[in-house]
């Protein structure tokens, strides 16, 4: 076929080759697609090392390239080895390569000293403050309401203020996780017997991801948290719904749902505000139904996702601490009915 | 007037050299030589075997991840998998290998006939061979260490390690290390004293300077690591608070000593490799290394500044800013020495009359790889940016990328560079190059998406991912890559084995080089040299156009090594080298039975030091005539 | 590829003697290399000790006693003046005076035999033990770094007297004695940081 099709062809192709690689990556958990300030300033710099580097290493394959071309004829089997050269030429060419990597190596520490300096004098009036406690699967966090200033717990599901900064409080209860939602910010560690704190101020609406980033045991893969960013109205209205108690059940299933959690073996470890259940071992189940998904990012909402966990965990996740709860039918679906009504 | 032997009484020297320096036949000849020649090929060996092992591990690794939520491999299988990887690849492969390379080469290299302290290089295998015990077994048994290659406390702690798994490889290290350290003693010992007369330090080749650097780097980087395993076994088994916070203890402490050996500890297996490149890049371009100076320096300020980098690995930890930008600059300053050799070694070949074969190939490689590694390695460094990459696939990719590129290439290369010295063969070139293909374009196949899953979200030790993230198709193609660089792996291995038999037969000296272990024959007598050359030059036998110069002296009737000094080289006294010994493999079992016992027992440290102590008297109880003075002395008969 | 022209003779080393002093001798480097891996054990815990400090509000930490000063002290004294014979069998081995050299060492492993009794008693008056938290613990590890030390060196040091009472003495065991007394300084060395640190350390503070 003649040229102009062949490369329309080649071209074609390549865009459907790096659509497949790259467009199935949805978004909502990439360190390139920053949602955030802090996200942002690691992305110019990113951006900036990648082109100098790729600076570099273009002018070391030109280097190679030139030199294989340049001696591939000269090979002679012959001529007696050199022994020391004089090489004047080359040791003037290595000063002005050393020079170079000085120059690029300053730039790129000038850069990154002026980012992480940026990073640290972000304004950070009226931050809002949120406890994020890790656990062996699982995200606690806590808000405080503004109306009683009590703190209130919920699992899994960060919301936060756009165009605010929330300063998220890291602690652990076991051993060391990292908190982590590439969009927004950098990974900070969190680690039992200390204190840290990470700094997000989202500035896109939307739907993201966290993920635990330090391997913390059997289940590590599968411990990632959903983050909405809002805005401030809508942040405001959810949580105020948060500070609010458990709605009672309002049919009969969900009724005998409740029955079942809050008063047997469930409430052992999951609290549901304005019930008996006051456990604390595991996630608060106090407004789990308005979360988009349970056992820490594993399975997506929904009463059959719910149904599913609850009589299985380490079918889903080998190795959680979540006994199976044995139910039958009926009472399995008023549980799943009773959780999924708690929005 | 001493002269050299005619060739009738030349032949009959040999003989008796050859008869001096001989091993027992049979298995006690294996079990008690202490030919530095075999005790490397022994390491070569169990390196090769336990690669293709942690091969094995990546690629069902990869194979678990080649799509979203398979279920090939299950958690726990899954941590074990890169537990096991790691830890193999790092304390199992990487650094014994290195160490082998030069338990081989540096006695050729200085045209000596045996090491500083050959039964301690015995020893050095066997306690190697301990620790490689120590980890597989307990894999073959079913309790393998599941918590990485290394194990943060609180996790490995014991609150949340029940069982023996995370002793099994803190054991696993104390053993390998001792084995480092006692062959890193032995390199710098063999390197500043048993230089040949006339090797000045200004003559010595830049691979020996190489092995100084990365051994004596050794010595100062693995105590750090026996130190800590042993208190992460102390708070496991003896309940000290070293890393438990309730106590008043540090879990971050864990993480300074850890790191304070582990980043030195990637340099050490680099700058063996920076050696090989170099001998590769000069023996191919028939020309002295350019900048040899500079590569020296380089070496040597690599060595240093490796210690001052080690919180770079703790960027996401959360310690102050101001010393986190320290280490952020001085990890980038590290890219000076490196960038310097990476111009001396093209500028070498710019400016030489090179022939082109396998090991130069290899080099090529190294070249094209490496330097992407060192890249990304600039990358990571910025405190700020590390947060997004650290513990990610981008990480993965990074270290890869420097350990495979960086030593794993020039280690090929040096394998085919010096196998015919060792074996008398060539290997073949055609599958020499097949076999780079698969491995060079797997590898690249493999590993570069691995960035790209790291900017997108991809955190590092996760046994699956759900289709939702997206993250699958490059996924797919790591795994395609990875499993092609396998294939050619074990190409290059039944090269290697084939051209042992039917490769061409190789002279002294097939590829041209110009230091001393071209002049011994190939493979060499168990005698290596039948005199002792004397240097003149950086490149002795490119210089030594009328007749290489030698002394006689050394001992034929009983083993011997020429000892000089330290800085000029000049002959000082003839050793007594070590003859056959079971000792080294009976301490060997003593120190085993020790280590294994600690994991279940304090006392065991305490028993122990019985038998390890008699194996230590036997070893070292000089055979001498009784006294004939003294209150103990011999009864005159 | 042109045959290479035989090898010249320019020499022959079987005038050296076949054995060395001090360092010439190749087994001296391998005593420096032990010594620079434990030097760097030692000081690494003693880093190890000083984080653990900078981490605690109180040093000892509220309620944990003082380490003794008794024992540590006759310990310490007596470790010093042990450099003394230690010195003597130094210059005696260098002089290759076979009786001398005897006694030395034979004197060197009574020494070592007391001090490790007075060690152990050290240890039973440190106060805290190692299970108790963070500070007992750093204490008992260099506590434990370096008795092994002590218990090490008096192995070697009695079967060294041992052999030497029964064995003719040759150049390359006047070596051994060498480098022993050569370990032997080192350990008092690596002592002197360490008792500053356990003993004084949280007494200044």
């Amino acid at each position: 076929m003649d040229r102009p099709a062949a490369m329309t062809r080649t071209r074609l192709a390549a865009s459907i080759l790096l659509t497949w690689l790259l467009g199935g990556c949805t978004d909502l958990q990439s360190a390139i697609s920053p949602a955030g300030e802090q996200a942002g300033q690691l992305f110019s710099l990113l951006q900036l090392m990648t082109w100098v580097c790729g600076i570099i290493y273009a002018l070391v394959l030109v280097f190679l390239g030139w030199t294989i071309v340049r001696v591939w004829k000269r090979a002679s089997a012959d001529e007696a080895p050199l022994v020391d050269p004089a090489d004047r030429g080359l040791s003037r060419s290595m000063l002005v390569w050393g020079a170079l990597i000085v120059g690029g190596l300053t730039l790129l520490i000038t850069a990154s000293f002026l980012t992480d300096r940026h990073l640290a004098s972000l304004p950070s009036k009226e931050v809002l403050r949120v406890r994020v406690t890790g656990h062996q699967w699982w995200w606690r966090i806590a808000y405080r309401d503004p109306a009683t200033g009590r703190w209130i717990e919920t699992a899994n599901e960060l919301h936060l203020p756009s165009g605010r900064t929330t300063r998220v409080e890291l602690g652990s209860s076991d051993v060391i996780h990292s908190f982590w939602v590439p969009n927004v910010a950098g990974k900070l560690d969190v680690i039992p017997g200390r204190a840290n704190s990470l700094d997000l101020t989202p500035h896109r609406i939307g739907w993201f991801r966290g993920q635990c980033a330090e391997f913390c045991g059997a289940q590590h893969a599968h411990m990632a948290f959903d983050v909405k960013v809002e805005s401030p109205a809508d942040f405001t209205r959810w949580l105020a719904a948060q500070a609010r108690a458990a709605a009672p059940s309002t049919d009969p299933v969900s009724a005998r749902g409740a029955a079942i959690v809050t008063k047997g073996a469930c409430a052992m470890c999951h609290a549901v505000r304005g019930t008996p259940a006051a456990g604390r071992p595991g996630p608060d189940l106090t407004h789990v139904g308005s979360r988009r998904s349970i056992a820490a990012g594993t399975l997506t909402m929904s009463r059959g996702a719910l149904q599913g966990w609850i009589a299985n965990p380490k079918a889903l996740k080998p190795g959680t601490t979540m006994p199976a709860v044995p139910l039958d039918g009926a009472d399995a679906n008023a549980v799943a009915a009773y959780l999924e009504s708690l929005k | 007037m001493i002269a050299l032997p005619t060739p009738r009484d030349a032949v009959q020297r040999r003989a008796r050299l050859e008869q001096t320096w001989a091993d027992p036949k049979g298995v006690w000849g294996f079990l008690t030589t202490v030919d530095h020649k075999r005790i490397a090929a022994r390491y070569i060996v169990t390196v090769i075997a336990l690669m293709f092992l942690a091969g094995m591990l990546a690629l069902h690794m990869r194979l678990q991840l080649a799509f979203p939520d398979l279920k090939i491999l299950g958690p726990q299988m899954y941590n074990e998998s890169f537990s096991l990887h790691g830890s193999t690849m790092l304390f199992l492969v990487s650094v014994p290998v290195m160490e082998a390379m030069a338990i081989w080469l540096v006695p050729l290299m200085l045209g000596q006939r045996g090491m500083a302290y050959p039964r301690l290089a015995a020893f050095s295998y066997w306690l190697y061979l301990g620790g490689v015990t120590m980890l597989w077994i307990p894999h073959i048994l079913g309790i393998t260490p599941d918590l990485g290659w290394f194990e943060y406390p609180p996790l490995s702690g014991p609150g949340y390690s029940p069982g023996h798994r995370a002793d099994i490889w803190a054991q696993m290290i104390t053993f390998t290390e001792v084995a480092a350290l006692a062959a890193s003693v032995n390199i710098v010992a063999t390197i500043i004293k048993l230089r040949p007369p006339g090797m000045t330090l200004a003559r010595m080749p830049l691979f020996l300077w190489a092995m100084l650097v990365a051994s004596l780097m050794t010595i100062f980087a693995l105590p750090a690591v026996m130190l800590v395993t042993s208190m992460l076994i102390s708070d496991r088994l003896v309940s000290t608070h070293f890393f438990a916070p309730a106590g008043g203890g540090d879990v971050l402490l864990f993480q300074h000593l850890f790191w304070f050996f582990g980043h030195p500890e990637v340099y050490i297996i680099f700058v063996p490799a920076v050696g090989f490149v170099t001998a590769i890049i000069e023996t191919f371009s028939r020309r002295t290394i350019f900048g040899h100076t500079a590569l020296v320096l380089s070496v040597l300020s690599i060595g240093v500044l490796a210690f001052g980098l080690w919180v770079h690995h703790m960027f996401a930890v959360g310690l102050p800013r101001l010393g986190n930008a320290f280490y952020t600059a001085a990890s980038m300053a590290i890219a000076l020495p490196a960038g310097l050799q990476i111009f001396c070694w093209i500028a070498t070949l710019w400016s030489g009359r090179p022939r082109f074969a396998t090991p130069l190939l290899w080099v090529v490689g190294f070249i094209l790889t490496f330097v992407i590694g060192g890249l990304s390695g600039i990358m990571t460094a910025s405190a700020p940016l590390d947060l997004q990459l650290t513990d990610t696939y981008f990480i993965v990719a990074h270290f890869h990328y420097v350990l495979v590129g960086g030593a794993m290439f020039p280690l090929i290369g040096a394998l085919c560079y010096w196998y015919p010295k060792a074996t008398g063969r060539m290997m073949s070139e055609r599958w020499g190059i097949i076999a780079f293909a698969l491995i060079f374009g797997g590898f690249n196949l493999g590993f570069f998406p691995m960035h790209i899953l790291g900017l997108e979200g991809m955190p590092r030790r996760i046994y699956t991912y759900s289709p939702g993230m997206g993250w699958g198709p490059l996924n797919l193609i790591a795994t395609i890559g990875s499993a092609t660089s396998i294939v050619g792996g074990l190409v290059l291995v039944a090269n290697a084995w084939i051209s042992r038999k039917h490769g061409t037969p190789a002279g002294a000296n097939p590829w041209g080089g110009s230091t001393l272990e071209w002049w011994a024959s190939s493979p060499p007598p168990t005698y290596n040299y039948e005199y002792t050359p004397v240097v003149e030059s950086i490149a002795p036998l490119w210089t030594a156009k009328d007749g290489l110069p030698v002394m006689t002296g050394a001992g034929v009737e009983r083993r011997e090594v020429v000892v000089t000094s330290a800085i000029d080289a000049v002959p000082l006294y003839r050793q007594k080298g070590a003859s056959p010994s079971i000792w080294p493999l009976v301490a060997g079992i003593a120190v085993t039975a020790m280590f294994v016992g600690s994991i279940f027992t304090p006392w065991a440290v305490v028993w122990g030091v019985v038998p390890i102590g008699a194996a230590l008297t036997g070893w070292f109880w000089p055979q001498r005539p009784r006294a004939r003075t003294g209150p103990l002395a011999r009864r005159a008969v | 590829m042109t045959p290479e022209p035989p090898p010249r003779l320019v020499g022959d080393l079987a005038y050296l003697p076949d054995h060395a002093d001090g360092a010439r001798h190749v087994v001296w480097w391998g005593n420096l290399g032990f010594m620079l891996i434990e030097g760097t054990g030692f000081l690494l815990a003693i880093g190890a000790y000083l984080y653990l400090q900078s981490q605690s509000p109180a040093w000892p930490p509220g309620g944990d006693a003082l380490p003794g000063l008794t024992w540590s002290g006759f310990f310490t004294g007596g470790l010093l003046l042990s450099v003394i014979p230690n010195i003597w069998v130094l210059r005696q081995a260098r002089q290759k005076r076979e009786g001398r050299v005897r006694i030395g060492v034979l004197a060197m492993t009574l020494i070592g035999l007391a001090l490790a009794v007075v060690r152990w008693f050290e240890l039973q008056h440190l106060g805290v033990r190692w299970d108790h938290d963070a500070y007992g613990s750093v204490v008992w590890l260099l506590m434990v770094l370096h008795t092994s030390h002590i218990v090490t060196d008096l192995g070697d040091t009695a079967v060294q007297a041992a052999w030497l009472y029964t064995h003719e003495v040759g150049a390359d065991q006047f070596s051994d004695v060498e480098d022993n007394a050569n370990y032997w300084s080192f350990v008092v060395l690596a002592w002197l940081p360490i008792y500053g640190l356990i003993y004084w350390l949280p007494r200044l503070a």
